[in-house]
This record gives structure tokens, sequence and C-alpha cells, in this order.
């Protein structure tokens, strides 16, 4: 693995909703880390807890019905979960940014562009006048916005779906954090608007040096830019690895069935496929592994202990009793 | 098309314009002082009956002071009443209902109860009790009006900001480290305002009937004032003979606050449609708000057109 110090470490993160119906583990025991100038896929159905995984590392988690009830997040060697909330802010604004899903709402419908973009650059970076609109300009045209003098007056629902993403990708970026989560960025966009998005995340990205944690069900977008992948089951993650590891040798049945569903173009008419079942009621979790009730080579200890973490290749671990030495481990 | 459907309709705009006008040159327009009358010249009718007189066009009460110069000033204490009194109660209800929407929880909870026991208070019964405690004045009416008022913007804009605050761009203000008073005031407040207006627009008829109420009942603006109330209250010994003195400040009463009803429609229909969609709960809720007040304090309006049947 490389040299340096990770910029991200998570350990064991463990994020339980309370609800009248039970406690329900959206996240249970996430461990990852992250490197400087990487991008991170986390990839699994609805509700298998990426969202949440991102929303505990910011610490902006639902309350009161949800807590971290465990884990360490260390950014730079800072636990995150150990600060208290006026810390917090300042490591949010400054080496934390996030890009959510919907472009509409992710931007004030009653402010310009312009204000929303300097209000962030003024916070950070203490500039006023020229030098500050000249900041929020090259914040834009960074993103390729085009006019974008003219268009700092702007509201938002004058922006194009593509050009709001691009925008709100620009406020998160100005701040130049260290780690930028990108909650399903790409889904409320036409899909040619998406290549060219990824696009300009990955030159901005690789020019600032910024780790990326993107959250996708789309494995298009996890082979377009992402180092390492990440699948969630369940709340955990059952198989991490390199993009081209995961994608050669997917290791976890999860991952396996995941990757069958894709369509084909090339083979002709073939059926799409589905994984059987539903997901699993993260309230009743089953005492075993939480995918054996859907699993094509589920076996008998399956459904009685959790499998261990177990190495696949260098850098490459599933979480899988099928795994070769799994059960040596155990 | 729209930019012609944006027009101010004629009637309100018109009734609101003139309303707007007399108050501020009150001084110059009225032919007379509202105050003082002249007791030779009592009880003159309006200039187009029998026994008119041209110096008073719409004749004199029974201490002869001239009718049209009192409506005149008494357009300028409905106006002055209705804004001081909304603002005050729109600024706290307003900061009331951001703070108890965005925090949630027990801060919600206190207040909205608050709120409650704000709303379920008998309006008139409290202004009376109020006033009489106090003396009768100005100031009082005003804060009582207020004191009564600041619940309904509070709800209403508690509702809308607990709809703003689970957009994105809240929480990206909050990933972005913005403090709770930052966020309240840069990103709720202005998605607050349209809805704002609407409310604000549509409590001004309210509160000129609660205004007028109070000063028929004689808790409100002090005599002598000219206050539209009170003049109907002035004239209703008089029904039968001098219907006039009611009838004619009851009159303005009516159409003024018809017209900023109208006009409070209006602009519920006509704010930027971006910022309607925000706005979608005060819309369906704001005509409820409105209709209370005619139902409540119609007694004022009664006794006007009461007054037009006597003469």
């Amino acid at each position: 693995m490389r040299e340096s110090a990770p910029l991200l470490v998570v350990e064991d993160l463990k994020t339980h909703f309370f609800t009248r119906r039970g406690v329900t583990k959206a996240v249970d025991g996430v461990s990852f880390t992250l490197h400087a100038g990487e991008t991170l896929a986390l990839v699994g159905e609805s509700g298998s807890g990426k969202s949440v995984t991102c929303l505990s590392l910011v610490r902006l988690v639902p309350e009161p019905a949800g807590r971290i009830v465990g884990g360490r997040v260390l950014l730079e060697g800072e636990d995150l979960l150990q600060k208290s909330s006026a810390e917090m802010r300042r490591v949010r604004g400054k080496k934390i940014a996030m890009v959510l899903q919907d472009p509409l709402t992710s931007l004030n419908p009653a402010l310009t562009i312009g204000t929303q973009v300097s209000e962030v650059v003024r916070l950070h970076q203490g500039l006023r006048g020229t030098p500050l609109r000249e900041r929020v300009l090259e914040a834009l045209r960074r993103l390729r916005i085009p006019a974008a003098d003219t268009r700092l007056r702007n509201y938002s629902h004058q922006f194009s779906g593509g050009m709001r993403q691009r925008v709100s990708s620009a406020i998160a970026l100005s701040c130049a954090p260290r780690l930028l989560i990108a909650d399903e960025p790409t889904t409320a966009l036409d899909v040619t608007i998406q290549a060219q998005y990824l696009e300009l995340l990955k030159e901005v990205q690789a020019s600032a040096g910024v780790a990326v944690i993107l959250v996708t069900h789309d494995f298009g977008i996890v082979a377009a830019i992402a180092d390492r992948v990440a699948v969630m089951y369940a709340g955990r993650i059952v198989e991490m690895g390199s993009t081209l590891q995961v994608f050669d040798n997917p290791s976890h049945p999860y991952t396996r069935a995941l990757l069958r569903c894709l369509p084909d173009v090339g083979l002709k008419r073939e059926q799409l496929v589905e994984i059987g079942g539903q997901p699993p009621d993260l309230a009743r979790l089953p005492q075993g592994c939480p995918f054996a009730p859907r699993c094509p080579e589920r076996q008998p200890i399956c459904d009685e202990t959790y499998p261990p973490t177990v190495p696949v290749a260098s850098g490459h671990v599933a979480s899988c009793w099928a795994v070769p030495g799994a059960k040596a481990r155990a | 098309m729209r930019a012609r459907r944006r027009e101010i309709p004629w009637f309100p705009g018109v009734v609101l314009a003139t309303l707007v006008f007399t108050a501020v040159f009150a001084a110059y327009l009225a032919p007379h002082s509202p105050t003082e009358g002249d007791i030779t010249q009592k009880l003159i009718p309006p200039i187009w009956m029998e026994q008119g007189d041209s110096d008073h066009p719409l004749g004199t009460d029974r201490f002869g002071r001239d009718v049209l110069s009192r409506i005149i000033y008494g357009s300028r204490i409905s106006l002055i009443v209705s804004l001081i009194a909304i603002g005050v109660a729109g600024t706290v209800g307003t900061l009331l209902g951001l703070i108890a929407g965005y925090r949630g929880g027990v801060t919600d909870a206190v207040l909205m109860r608050l709120t409650d026991v704000g709303l379920s208070l008998p309006t008139i019964l409290i202004a009376v009790v109020l006033v009489a405690v106090s003396e009768p004045s100005f100031r009082n009416v005003i804060l009582v009006i207020a004191l009564l008022l600041w619940p309904r913007f509070a709800r209403q804009v508690r509702g809308e900001t607990l709809a703003i605050k689970e957009q994105d761009f809240v929480a990206l203000a909050v990933v972005a480290g913005r403090s709770s008073a930052w966020i309240i005031s840069r990103h709720i407040f202005p998605n607050v305002v349209p809805t704002l207006l609407v409310i604000s627009t549509l409590q001004v008829g309210y509160v000129i009937l609660l205004e007028g109420t109070l000063s028929f009942l004689g808790v409100g603006v002090p005599p002598p004032s000219p206050a539209w109330g009170l003049m109907i209250a002035d004239g209703r010994g008089f029904l039968a003979t001098a219907w006039w003195i009611s009838f004619l400040p009851g009159l303005a009463m009516v159409l003024t606050v018809l017209a900023v009803n109208l006009m409070g429609d209006w602009l519920r229909d006509h704010l930027d449609p971006k910022l309607r969609q925000l706005g979608r709960a005060a819309v369906l809720e704001a005509p409820a708000a409105a209709s209370v007040g005619p139902t409540v304090d119609e007694a004022p309006v009664r006794g006007a057109p009461a007054g037009g049947g006597g003469g």
C-alpha cells in the first residue's frame, strides 16, 4: 500500500436508529481508509447504509432517532466523533464538503448563485471586493460554467440540472476541502451530462488532490472514476478492493449478483437479471450472514455466524464463508 | 399573458392608493379640523341631502365636527395602527416561528404550545381586559393587537421552516460549517418572505376591523381621535336621524378591508411561482386565517349598513 498516512480512517463505525420497532442497524461496523486524491465508491442497494455512512462522517445523522453508537472516524489523525459541535463545525467547513443527489434543492432558491458561492469563499478565505469576485469566478470557471460573470446574478431555477450540479460542486470545492463526499451526484442528471460531469469532477479532483467518497449504485460510474470500491450490504462492507480487482474477481456472491444485474448490450435480448428476495429488515438481522437467505452459495455455517473478513488479494478483502481461507480464520 | 395578469387589479389598487394618499396628506386634504367642531354646525346632513352644506360635504356629527375630515384623518389611524401592529407581531412571530421550526424538539413544543394559547385567547375579551387594566391609548391598542396577532405569524412561519429546513441546501450549509443563526437568517428567512408578505397583507384587514371593534367598544384609540370605530360608536344614538355619522366611516372601513383582502389574494396568486412552491402551505391556510377577522369582529361593520337602512 502507500507510504503516506491515510487522510481518512474509519474504524468499526456503527450508526443505529432507535425506533419503536426496535434498533435499526443502518451502519454496523464499517471500516475503510482513504488516501488523499483517492476515490472510493460505496455501492449497494437502497438501504444498505451508504448514505448513512456518509452522514455519519460529518455527524449529520438525523437525530434524535439516529445515533452513532461506536467506532472512530479519523480525519488527518483527529477523531471527528470526539469533537465538540463547535470544533466539528470548523472541520466540516474547512476539510469536508458534500455534493448531494438533487441539484435543485442543493441550492437556495431565494439567493443568487453569486451570493451563494461568495458566501462560502468569504467564510473560508476572508476575501472581500474584487479579489472575492475573482475567486468566485475562478471557482465557477473551474467547473466550466459558461459566461460565469453574467450568471452570477442568476437564481438556481434559471440553470439546467447539469449546470446546477456544477454550481453546487463549485460551492463544495471552492473552500478547498480535503474530502469530498458525493452522494449520488449524477442520479438526477441526463446520461450525457453524467459523463461530462464525472469527467469534470475527476479533473478537478486530480488537480486539487481531494479525496472523494462516491456513493452510487451505478457500476458504470464506478468503473469510470473510482480507484477503489466498497460494496455494502445491510450496513456492512462485504467486499472492498481496487476497482479492477472487484470487477475482475468479484469474491462475494452479492458483488457477483450485482455485477450480473448490469444489462449487457452485447448479448441479444437477454432477460434482465435480478437478485431474488428482499434486502433484509435492518431491525431484525439474522444471526449469521444477512445475505444468506438470497445467496446462491449458501452453506449451513452462513446461518450461524457472520463471516470473517478475509483477504482475497493484496488490498482486496471480502466477508464470505465461500472465500477460501474464511473457515481457517474463523 | 403573464405580464398582463401581473398588473395590480384596479379596485383594490385604487382604494388602497387613495387610502395611503389621504393618510399621508390628511393635513392638506381635510377641509376642517378632525377634532374640533362648531357646535352651532352640528348634525348637518351630507351635501346631496336637503339642508346639506357645501362646507361639510359629508355632513357633521353631534359636536359639529366635519365627517369628511374625520374620515380622512381616520385613515391615518387605521393605517398606522395596522402597520405598526403587524410590524411588531410579524417580527416577534417570525422570529419565534423560525426558531421553533429550526430547533425542533423541546423548544418547538414550548413555543408552539405558547402559540396555541395565544390563538385560543378570546380576542375581544382579552383586548377589553388589557385596555381596561391600563389606560386606553394609541400605544396600548397597538400592543394589544400585536399580542393577539403574533401567534398567526409564528405558526405559519414555523410550518414553512419545517419544510425548508429539509431541503438539501440547508444540510449543505451545515456541512459548510455554518452556525444555526446564519442558516436561519440567510437560508431560511429569505424563503419565508413571500409567505410573510401574504400573511401580513391578509392581516391588515383583520387589524383594521379589530382596531375598529376596540374603538367602537371604547377600549381602543381614545376620543376625540377620529378613529373609524369611534365614529361609528359616536353615531350609534343617531342612526334614525343622522345615519351618516356611523354609515360613512363604516363604509370606508368596509371598502378598505375588502380592498386589502382582495390585494392579499392577488399577491398570494402572483408571487414568483418559484417561491410559491415553497409557500404552498401558506396559500392553503391563509384565507382561513383571514376569514376569522370578519366573522369575529363584524360588530362595527354591521352597525354601518344598519345605519344606512335607518336613513
